[in-house]
């Protein structure tokens, strides 16, 4: 049961939640495809407060909460709110909180989301608190290799890139660890995933985790891409190489499983050849577009609707 | 006053006597402690202890430490002994430790936490020895690393 609950970490869920939500996704998708109209949440109104830049998560909410019947408050940009005055976050949720039935964040600072959801009698959803937590793109990248490969359970997935800093990769970990994916990490040395991370993926799911330096997808049904970093390499030059050596390119995709699925959260800079966006692999514009029926999803299940 | 006009430490008939504080934390312990203005109080430094090699001690007549003052020892200064004196006997002797959750006892080393923007309560949960996650932003430090 989601009914009222705050949703601020994937660690806050567990897995027949996510089955649930899985499944009320495909019905949503399914609504959307047949152009049926939903009027789920009957204009209750819910708030999008993004302190920092968005366009995809934001836009995705905001057209969820469109296509469910319900009514949006946003302001247009922090400098338009009366946080520009020296207001403190909690006097702005809690005016925020008197104005809707939910409450969206976004906001640079991490565990920002988890104060928001003390403050605030509303449900309150993260949709990213720096560099902590972004709990919907986990469920949406789930949803995304359930929806183009039937299954998540014994799918070879590959996740690759800077897996030290992208918050993605680790709670995308976290769910595949949890629905026995079988997980192989490819990173530029020094870059590898939290030691942590994985053993606790390990020790809580007993994941089947490997771990690879060297670019190789031959044996991958899912290979999900991130980018390097490169803000957090001292010397600009080992970072060029890294995002060289990491690049992903029509070379790369020599010898790969015919049905491999590309993933990336986007936006994507230049660690994927704009090439391969044509190819039957790059499935990552789809992938986006699934954010839609998720997110719907996830606001009718916590709105009990 | 003593023999010869040397100042000696009194003994103290109500307090609280902090031992075994690590050689050089005598002060920082002090720091941490709300002291009543004209409280007693004598700070010994690098005095010779059987079990440390050297320690300091910090005596506080008519001071009784709460939670959170215990807690914070515990961070800067584990295994310090708290005597508590009452009519000049010692009444209570424990080892300070720190509990499973602290709250409002240490700041967040995370920098971008919430914590250190907004006027919040921390809190800290033990996952495994000496290692705490933070409540608010979910990353774990050292023990060492928490500051006061």
């Amino acid at each position: 049961m989601l009914r009222n609950r705050d949703i601020i970490s994937i660690r806050d869920l567990e897995k027949s939640d996510i089955e649930l939500l899985l499944k009320r996704a495909e019905e949503m998708e399914k609504a959307l495809a047949s152009g049926k109209r939903l009027n789920l949440l009957n204009d209750k109104i819910i708030a999008t407060v993004f302190f920092e830049p968005s366009t995809r998560t934001k836009m995705s909410f905001q057209s969820a909460i469109k296509r469910l019947g319900g009514q949006n408050l946003n302001f247009s940009s922090i400098e338009s709110s009366s946080m520009k005055k020296g207001e403190t976050l909690a006097d702005t949720l809690r005016m925020i909180d008197g104005y809707a039935d939910m409450i969206i964040i976004r906001h640079a600072l991490e565990g920002s989301a988890r104060y928001a959801a003390e403050i605030c009698a509303h449900p309150v959803i993260n949709a990213g608190d720096g560099g902590n937590q972004h709990p919907t793109q986990t469920l949406l990248d789930l949803f995304a290799i359930k929806r183009m490969k039937g299954r998540i359970k014994g799918l070879n997935v590959f996740l690759v890139g800077d897996l030290k800093h992208a918050r993605t990769m680790r709670s995308l970990l976290y769910g595949l660890a949890m629905f026995n994916a079988n997980i192989t990490l490819i990173s530029p040395q020094g870059l590898e995933m939290s030691r942590k991370i994985v053993d606790e993926a390990r020790e809580r799911f007993g994941a089947n985790i490997t771990e690879r330096t060297t670019m190789d997808l031959s044996d991958a049904d899912v290979a999900y891409i991130c980018r390097i970093q490169k803000e957090r390499f001292a010397d600009p030059y080992e970072a060029e190489m890294a995002q060289r050596n990491f690049r992903i390119t029509m070379d790369t995709l020599n010898g790969v499983k015919d049905d491999l699925i590309l993933l990336h959260p986007l936006p994507k800079v230049d660690e994927i050849d704009p090439e391969i966006d044509s190819t039957k692999h790059a499935k990552y514009f789809e992938q986006a577009k699934l954010g839609v029926p998720m997110r719907m999803a996830l606001i009718a299940e916590v709105m009990g609707v | 006053m003593s023999m010869a006009g040397e100042l000696v430490v009194e003994k103290i008939e109500n307090g609280t006597v902090i031992d075994h504080i690590p050689a050089g934390m005598g002060m920082k312990v002090l720091s941490i402690l709300k002291v009543a203005a004209g409280s007693k109080i004598a700070l010994l430094m690098n005095v010779t202890s059987k079990r440390l090699g050297s320690k300091d001690i910090l005596k506080i007549s008519e001071k009784q430490l709460d939670e959170k003052e215990v807690n914070r020892i515990a961070l800067v200064a584990p295994n310090a002994t708290l005597n508590i004196i009452k009519n000049g006997s010692v009444v209570e002797k424990s080892v300070v430790c720190l509990p499973h959750e602290l709250h409002g006892v240490a700041r967040c080393p995370n920098p971008k936490c919430i914590t250190n923007s907004e006027r919040i309560e921390t809190r800290f949960a033990q996952e495994e020895k000496n290692k705490f996650r933070c409540y608010y932003c979910e990353m774990l430090f050292d023990t060492n690393e928490l500051s006061l």
